[in-house]
């Protein structure tokens, strides 16, 4: 190991970012993280101590959950290395159902006796809570797959590259910048990788290796005289892949308005954050926005985040019956309206698929946390609501007797629950490019990367800024645009949807820390899509003077 | 591993500060017992107890620093983890910013640990939301609630004399109450150090009271409107000036706090000036511990005083480089108030809106703090001193800096928790002018 090598372990200081610290483990040297404590044939011997365990006791349903969760984050800013944290953690999780309740209960006690106590702790927690229990839990049926493994298809671990390597890359990026007129730059690079390990009463036990990364920064311009700075954050998504990411591919690169770039399957961090320098310069002076009605040309690195908030979302089942009431809210999409087989979500060019298995995506795997096998399947076609998004335990409100499979937990420490599944705007079907797409405008605005986001706990009402606005005049991309923010409702807004880009200019966004439930859990997904076109969207102007 | 006393935290530590033999070393333990129960439906959802306790070594050799983690407590694994900060130390380029560690430092004796709640069993915690859930079908109204209680400790000691413990307890609970029908939807939340606080049969009232009076809003027209905002929506608006109080960020330029040619606001009028925020580690009613993660002793700081602002907080390496004292950040903070109740201000508002809680915030622009939201759980039209009728939930866009300039009147300061970080917060319920909603909202 060199010296530059060095990697700096700190608990839980992360150089003053807003990370969700509850899904951090216990901090390691990186080459810990390459050594595998158990085989599967150990891992099989724990879990089968769990369930028969779980038998013994009167459960008539358990799953275990044994894992090891990695990960790598590294911070900088201008010429040096704020942090390097690398952390592990390993337990098991066991869920039972005992008198119709579930229970849960976790150990980082990995031996026969630790998992046996956990699994009883389990029984006796499911036990108390049947008296506040109004029905029985009721589980939509699973095959038994045996001893099955997947893995995330990647090209190069993230975690057998030096970390001076990445680091070299992020310091690259901030002197791009910094050469390029940004007074400040910071960057970042996180890795992680999830060991799972599952068993359950219904016969599986699943093997599973998931991997993720997520490179980004923000660089920042300042104009002494007037006071004013502005800042212009990395056009690069999270993606459900290994080190390959980050190595610039020139395939994956899309051309977009005035010398900027967009990235598909593999990002240049430094040719970006040397364009986000001379942008952050421009956005200064940019002009301001005049209030009104824009039709709006929405990236897929932007619009990834609107289908998440206004499509993902709502069509969470656990939500729509009221279980996240408390917290993340409920949802406009009743069943009643999925029931109606006639609620006109959005326009026909409107067709939104959820899909677990889609390559590179954040939240593809073979199988969820509850062993279900993963699959696609319509939420929004031809503009109908058509599905929700439902587990083991809920599909059969909606008449299904199959899982989606989109059962997650953060880690083995938490008990696993429903969250969203990658959810993606489908490519439209005639060939149609986004330059063609700016060309048809007239008074417009084309919005690039994820920017302020705000929607309300029923997801009716949205308001959406971006990280670079563009205006467009009768076909023409004029400038640059500063103070733009939309504000729409859900169903207006996809009703305004007139056209959607072709396949060749479809991408992934991604969302690293999805926050749900309480105590509150992370989740990463991702949400594809081509460049769309959206007519009359009421645009604020967010400027103000203090 | 349990709570541990301060006794037997200082043995560990100096233990594990026996085996270090690098140039400066500190040591920091934590750990934390909470206990919860969430519920839906007027149903139990999930419950749960989680211990967890870490330690953290810190080894420098010259200004090259080595920080490594470890939860396990045996010797063996005690050396390892010193042995393995010091390995990392000597691989560590040399860091700038590196600050020798403090010398021995004086505090208070903390106020923050109750034994009432650190002994809150599991069959207390479920009467508590049996209470609750009581309430709920008392009212024939839908109840979601979480209720999490936790018991921590921390404690910390260094090679050049330094030791510091502190224990603290706590109990956050909140709830949602809808009707069955989906009209109307409310909500309340306590945060206390003394769980014998809680009750959770008066804050499930609260919630059923809003729920039931907010079904059937009527919707008026967005604009600027008078507001009375009740502590938990105004919480959220005003942690985001606690949250910006950096001094290196003010003085990089990138701050709603930084001014032109370099300076900053520090020393400048900023709001209106009846406003003083202030944190005090040995308030009564919010006691935070009285040093923090660095060892630097937290004392009575004043933030905000009759709208100048008189402090910003830094960092021990950007107080050195600025000459200045290196005052931590504020723990919790408390915003000074009047002695008028709620009511009391309704009855003086002439026409106004209600807001009880706001959801969602987000930065819009980091330059003027301007945030967007949305009312939710019960907002309410007020004409000539009484609350009229419910009405349709509103977005707003707002800076918690042009709110507090556009002041009208201040009631007395509650302890309330932000939904957006969880802190908790002293402030009092306040009337505002020309607060701007920019849309409506279906949302219940």
């Amino acid at each position: 190991m060199k010296r530059r090598d060095f990697v700096q372990i700190a608990g839980l200081g992360l150089g003053g970012m807003m990370l969700p610290l509850d899904m951090l483990g216990n901090p390691v040297p990186a080459e810990a993280l390459l050594d595998s404590p158990l085989t599967t044939v150990q891992k099989k011997q724990f879990a089968d101590a769990a369930l028969n365990t779980a038998r013994t006791n009167g459960a008539t349903y358990a799953d275990v959950r044994i894992g090891r969760y990695l990960n790598q984050f590294i911070t900088t800013r201008e010429n040096r290395v704020q942090n390097i944290v690398s952390t592990e953690s390993f337990g098991v999780g066991v869920r039972v159902i005992a008198k119709g309740t579930w229970g849960f209960a976790s150990t980082n006690d990995v031996s026969t006796d630790g998992i046996k106590k956990a699994t009883e702790r389990a029984i006796a927690i499911a036990k108390a809570n049947s008296k506040f229990q109004t029905e029985p839990v009721r589980l939509a049926p699973v095959p038994g797959y045996g001893e099955v493994s997947w893995k995330t298809p990647i090209q190069k671990n993230s975690f057998e590259v030096p970390v001076s390597e990445k680091v070299e890359l992020l310091l690259g990026a901030n002197s791009g910048a910094l050469k390029n007129g940004a007074n400040f730059a910071s960057s970042n690079l996180f890795q992680v990788n999830e060991q799972k390990y599952f068993a359950s009463t219904d016969g599986s036990y699943i093997d599973q290796d998931v991997h993720r990364i997520w490179p980004t920064f923000t660089v920042s311009v300042i104009d002494r005289a007037s006071g004013k700075f502005k800042t212009r954050d990395a056009m690069s998504a999270p993606m459900g892949m290994g080190y390959e990411y980050m190595i610039p591919k020139n395939e994956d690169k899309l051309p977009g308005p005035r010398g900027m770039f967009l990235y598909r399957n593999s990002y240049d961090i430094i040719e970006d954050a040397t364009i986000a320098a001379k942008q952050a310069k421009e956005i200064i002076s940019a002009k301001s926005v005049e209030p009104g009605k824009y039709d709006l040309v929405l990236e897929p690195n932007h619009l990834g985040l609107t289908i998440h908030e206004s499509v993902g979302h709502p069509l969470e089942l656990d939500r729509i019956l009221g279980y996240e009431a408390n917290y993340a809210g409920t949802s406009f999409a009743s069943l009643e309206k999925l029931k109606s087989g006639t609620f006109n979500y959005g326009s026909k060019q409107v067709n939104i698929i959820a899909d677990k298995t889609q390559v590179g995506s954040l939240g593809a795997v073979g199988y969820d946390d509850e062993g279900v096998k993963c699959k696609q399947w319509d939420l929004i076609k031809d503009g109908i609501l058509v599905n929700f998004e439902a587990i083991r335990d809920q599909v059969h409100i909606l008449g299904q007797n199959e899982s989606h499979g989109c059962c997650y937990a953060q880690s083995w420490n938490d008990v696993q629950f429903q969250r969203m599944p990658n959810v993606s705007l489908a490519p439209g079907k005639e060939p149609y490019s986004s330059a063609q797409m700016i060309k048809d405008v007239e008074k417009g605005i084309y919005i690039a990367g994820r920017g302020s986001y705000s929607i309300d706990q029923q997801r009716y009402n949205f308001q959406f800024g971006g990280t670079t606005f563009y205006e467009i005049k009768n076909g023409e991309v004029v400038g640059m645009l500063n103070d733009v923010a939309y504000q729409s409702n859900t169903q207006e807004f996809w009703n305004s949807c007139v056209k959607v880009c072709d396949e060749k200019d479809y991408r992934m966004f991604g969302s690293f820390f999805d926050g749900k439930g309480q105590p509150s859990q992370v989740s990463a997904v991702s949400h594809g899509s081509s460049t769309a076109r959206f007519n009359a969207v009421n645009v604020i102007n967010t400027g103000r003077t203090i | 591993m349990a709570i541990l006393t301060k006794d037997e935290a200082q043995a560990l530590l100096k233990k594990v500060l026996g085996d270090s033999k690098a140039d400066e070393c500190e040591v920091n333990l934590n750990g934390t017992d909470r206990g919860n129960i969430r519920y839906a439906r007027n149903s139990v959802s999930t419950s749960g107890r989680i211990s967890q306790n870490t330690l953290v070594v810190a080894s420098a050799f010259g200004k090259k620093l080595g920080v490594a983690t470890i939860n396990e407590f045996d010797d063996a694994s005690l050396e390892k983890v010193v042995r393995r900060s010091e390995e990392l130390a000597k691989l560590a380029p040399e860091n700038p910013e590196y600050v020798p560690f403090l010398g021995q430092q004086k505090y208070a004796d903390p106020i923050t640990y109750i034994p009432a709640t650190a002994g809150i069993t599991p069959s207390q915690r479920s009467a508590a939301v049996a209470q609750s859930l009581q309430v709920a079908r008392d009212n024939k109204v839908v109840a979601a609630g979480f209720l999490e209680d936790n018991t921590r400790y921390g404690a910390m000691i260094n090679s050049k004399g330094l030791f510091a413990y502190n224990t603290a307890t706590n109990v956050d609970f909140s709830i949602t109450i809808r009707t069955e029908d989906g009209k109307g939807s409310g909500y309340a939340t306590r945060g206390y150090n003394d769980v014998t606080k809680l009750d959770t049969k008066i804050v499930t009232q609260i919630a059923t009271n809003k729920a039931i009076m907010s079904a059937s809003a009527k919707a008026i027209e967005p604009g600027k409107y008078t507001v009375i905002l009740e502590p938990t929506a105004a919480a959220v608006l005003i942690e985001r000036i606690f949250f910006g109080l950096d001094a290196r960020q003010a003085d990089e330029g990138r701050s709603f706090l930084s001014l032109p040619g370099g300076k900053t606001r520090l020393g400048e009028k900023l709001v209106d000036e009846r406003i003083n925020i202030y944190s005090d580690p040995l308030n009564p009613e919010l006691p935070t511990s009285t040093w923090n993660g660095d060892g630097r002793p937290q004392e009575r700081v004043s933030w905000i005083e009759k709208g100048v602002i008189k402090n910003l907080s830094y960092s021990r390496y950007w107080a050195e480089k600025k000459g200045v004292k290196a005052v931590p950040g504020p723990d919790g903070a408390i915003m000074e108030g009047g002695t008028k109740t709620l009511d009391e201000l309704i009855k003086g508002t002439k026409k106004g809106i209600l807001v009880t809680r706001l959801y969602y915030i987000r930065d819009v622009d980091p330059q003027s703090l301007l945030l967007t939201g949305l009312t939710r759980d019960g907002t309410f039209y007020i004409e000539n001193g009484k609350i009229q009728y419910p009405v349709k939930n509103f977005r707003f866009n707002e800076s918690p800096v042009i709110m507090l300039n556009n002041l009208e009147e201040l009631g007395k300061p509650e302890r309330t928790v932000s939904d957006e970080s969880n802190a908790n917060y002293l402030i009092p319920p306040m009337k505002i002018r020309d607060f701007t909603f920019t849309s409506l909202s279906d949302a219940v």
